[in-house]
């Protein structure tokens, strides 16, 4: 489900990273990406279909190709979620394109309710 | 402009260079960024079919002064029944390809609701075509 938010709200990721305590595996230079949104499914033809510019995505998927969606769909950044962490050349695509992967040690339902709550 | 693509058979880190590679190009030429965005989600979904499912295959895109059109072949083994394969959430991926994420079925009616204009041609035993065309 995508939460849309307005743009005069829009945050940067760097604070999401902040208020829900998240770790930075890579692309910190992609800190400063403004957020519109969230989505989460772990089908990449969802995401493909779906997301939209700006959103972070919330997943479990680790491999790079999560990687080369982020960067096709201008993506803000990355949440795994359950201490699942990112392959080596997905933190070298993250590098390169500048799209922080970021992660957490909660589960789906909860990291969400929380980014839901510091989005909307 | 004529842009190629190799696509080889299970190279999974290979999906979305001729995505990422068309978009750029698509950028540089100043086309409407909602444009790109509709063509990246169907070159991508393309050429992870032929990654996923095929032997292998070419992606040609042609960019012209107002539409892009391309055309993805592979040899095999082709689409039995290709009304089945376009219905959302229809798939013979593999349980490895969908623990990764893919096999969600969504890959082809994700291509058709991106273009103006789609065909599929397939002989079951040698090989799919799929051409699709949109306006820039
Ligand atoms: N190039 C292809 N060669 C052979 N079969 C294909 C090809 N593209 C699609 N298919 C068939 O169509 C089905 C549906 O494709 P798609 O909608 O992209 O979903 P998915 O790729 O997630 O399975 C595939 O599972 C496969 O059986
Ligand atoms: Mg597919």
């Amino acid at each position: 489900m995508p939460i849309a938010i307005g743009k005069e709200d829009e945050m940067k990721v760097s604070e999401i990273v902040g208020k829900l305590n998240l770790k930075v595996f890579s692309g910190e230079v992609g800190l400063d990406r403004k957020i519109s949104g969230a989505y989460v499914s772990d089908l990449l033809s969802d995401v493909m279909g779906n997301a939209e510019e700006g959103m972070v995505w919330v997943t479990l998927q680790t491999h790079q190709n999560v990687l080369a969606i982020a960067s096709l769909k201008e993506l803000a950044a990355i949440i795994l979620v359950k201490n699942f962490e990112p392959e080596a050349d997905t933190v070298l695509h993250s590098y390169e394109e500048g799209i922080p992967v970021l992660g957490t040690d909660l589960p789906t339902f909860e990291i969400v309710g929380k980014l839901y709550n510091a989005l909307k | 402009m004529k842009l190629v693509f190799e696509i080889a058979r299970g190279d999974f880190t290979a999906a979305g260079k001729a995505s990422s590679g068309i978009k750029k190009v698509l950028k540089q030429l100043l086309v409407d960024p909602k444009t790109i965005k509709r063509i990246v989600v169907a070159v991508y979904e393309a050429e992870v079919n032929v990654v996923a499912h095929s032997v292998g295959g070419t992606l040609t895109a042609n960019i012209s002064g107002n539409e892009i059109t391309v055309v993805v072949q592979d040899y095999g083994p082709g689409i039995s029944d290709i009304e089945q394969a376009m219905k959302v959430g229809f798939s013979t991926a593999s349980r490895k390809v969908r623990e990764m994420g893919f096999g969600a079925g969504m890959g082809l009616p994700n291509i058709k609701k991106n273009t103006d204009e789609l065909t599929i041609q397939s002989q079951p035993g040698k090989g799919t075509m799929l051409v699709f065309s949109i306006s820039i």
